[in-house]
């Protein structure tokens, strides 16, 4: 666990960082995002202590690392700068066993892990191990980068934009590995961009900086859904929930006042509120308004005695989903029931709104065309 | 030339990490080099006496500056953000400088030592003014005796040996220059 206590920055009058609290859970994806100048880069270097703080406390793992030896705690620490960040001197693997050079490992451990590393970021150590970095593509590089952060195993890897001078394809590509990597690996990362595309693919929690603050440290499906601060939403992209189908709930596409009904109401009234409020179902709820079932105007009509009541006749096997189940789970649901409709409960079983085709439509078009 | 070598490169890396003093050490430099070389060799006399000895320590002072002079430009033009990656990777200062700062300078450093000796060697005619013997005594004797054939027999070895000297050090600094700095014609480098 990373943890930042009071942390600030000064430059003379000038204040980078201002009273930093943040901690960093081991395992995690942090990205730290924000405009040029918000301090994110120099949050970065002060775990490693490129960049002192001016005052505050950095712990790692409870230990206080303003009173460790800098150099040991940098080769306990991955670090992965831009593209420039290869000795362009050393070769592919001089490059990846630095560390491991720095710690004097014995040269057979050396060896075998480098081939080790080179293997896990998919570059093949008998092509490659004694190419110098200029013979290499910027993803290739890239990769090796990764590869020498990894080499002496530490638990915490800091990376400084790493992908920002690929091209879109390559960045792409390497986004997916990293996030593959992690899967297996997983390091506490600390990543650096200013990409918030890059920040919501890979992020665990995303850390919004600004002027030297945090404006918002939190999940990407909480920042997107509940920007804490008007910077925040405007950064992210007020749009951008709608690109992402796995953070648009229930709750986000609902009619929050479908037509309902008890089940004592007599099938006349029922049709009755159905033509009053031009609907061709009534959902059935207790008076608790616990959803029991649904009703469509086609049932009531078919049965002769109007003087039955809903009870009688309702449909009680219905799907429903809850309010923070996914658009795309909803539409899977609906397509695999074959359903024009779908209740939407709270957590109580309690109505709480109505998804149905026609309310998507509109839902989704006023969020897409709407803003144009 | 070896001493001037063996100077110059340590005063070019102190100036670098003493950066107060870059500006003293490159002035002083600068000024032995501004002293005419007939001046200096007149002005050591009085102090080393004439023969080999005064020959010898002018040239090495005129290596001085290309040598300190390169060492720095050399080495506070090694990019920063390779210096940082190797800090930031746990290298201590002399690790920084043996590993990353010192081979990523040495094509210019190596530039200056060329410089340094192609101009030592022009200089080391002059010595014969001072009873060094050398080639320069054809030259002079040649002038004196207004015989152009013999400033010619002294001056065009002089030149060959001049060249030589930079031609050898050409191979030498190819031989020490990081085969990744160079360029790799022709190698595919494939996405």
């Amino acid at each position: 666990m990373i943890k930042f206590e009071n942390v600030a920055k000064r430059y003379g009058d000038t204040t980078v960082i201002k009273d930093l609290n943040i901690e960093i859970n081991d395992a995690e994806i942090a990205v730290l995002i924000g405009p040029s100048g918000c301090g994110k880069t120099t949050t970065l270097k002060m775990i490693n202590r490129l960049i002192e703080p001016s005052s505050g406390a950095i712990y790692i793992n409870d230990q206080n690392i303003l009173k460790a030896d800098p150099i040991e705690l940098r080769r306990n620490i991955g670090y992965v700068i831009q593209q420039i960040g290869l000795f362009p001197h050393m070769t592919v693997e001089q490059n990846i066993g630095l560390i491991p050079t720095l710690k004097n490992w014995p040269e057979d451990k050396k060896t075998a892990r480098i081939r080790e590393l080179m293997e896990l970021v998919g570059m093949p150590p008998e092509e490659y191990m004694s190419r110098y970095p200029n013979e290499l593509s910027g993803g290739q590089q890239q990769r090796i980068g990764v590869a020498r952060a990894l080499a002496a195993d530490p638990d915490i890897i800091l990376m400084d934009e790493p992908f920002s001078a690929l091209d879109p394809i390559t960045r792409v590509q390497l986004q997916d590995e990293l996030f593959n990597l992690q899967q297996e690996l997983h390091k506490t990362i600390v990543f650096v961009t200013h990409d918030m595309d890059e920040a919501l693919k890979l992020g665990d929690r995303i850390c919004i900086m600004r002027d030297g603050e945090v404006l918002q440290f939190d999940t990407s499906e909480n920042l997107l859904r509940h920007p804490a601060h008007g910077f925040v939403e405007e950064f992210i992209g007020k749009k951008r929930m709608w690109q992402q189908p796995e953070y648009i709930k229930a709750e986000d596409i609902m009619i929050t006042n479908p037509i309902k009904a008890t089940p004592s109401r007599t099938l006349t009234q029922a049709l009755e509120i159905m033509s009053s409020s031009s609907v061709d179902s009534l959902i059935i709820v207790d008076d608790k308004n616990k959803l029991l079932g649904i009703v469509t105007a086609k049932q009531v009509r078919s049965n002769a005695n109007k003087a039955k009541r809903l009870e009688e006749i309702y449909e009680r096997d219905i799907v429903s989903v809850k309010l923070d189940d996914s658009m795309a789970d909803i539409l899977k649901l609906m397509a695999q029931n074959d359903v024009g409709y779908v209740p939407v409960t709270d957590e109580q079983g309690r109505l709480r709104g109505l998804i149905t085709r026609s309310s998507l439509v509109n839902v989704l078009g006023d969020r897409y065309v709407g803003e144009e | 030339m070896a001493i001037a070598i063996a100077i110059g490169v340590p005063a070019g890396i102190l100036i670098t990490r003493v950066n107060k003093l870059s500006s003293t050490v490159i002035g002083i430099a600068n000024a032995i080099q501004a002293v005419p070389s007939l001046a200096l060799l007149g002005f050591l006399i009085p102090f080393l006496g004439i023969g080999t000895v005064p020959a010898i320590v002018m040239v090495f002072l005129y290596s001085l500056l290309p040598i300190i002079k390169n060492t720095y430009t050399g080495l506070s033009n090694v990019d920063s953000a390779m210096i940082e990656a190797g800090r930031g990777m746990g290298m201590t200062d002399s690790q920084l400088m043996r590993m990353v700062q010192l081979p990523l300078a040495l094509p210019v450093i190596m530039a200056g030592v060329r410089i340094s000796a192609v101009t030592g060697v022009g200089l080391t005619t002059l010595a014969a003014l001072i009873g060094a013997g050398g080639l320069g005594q054809f030259i002079y004797r040649g002038i004196s005796m207004v015989n152009n054939q013999m400033i010619v027999a002294g001056a065009i070895p002089a030149m060959i040996l001049a060249l030589l000297v930079d031609f050898a050090l050409g191979l030498v600094e190819k031989a020490v220059t990081p085969k990744g700095l160079k360029n790799t014609n022709g190698k595919e480098v494939e996405a």
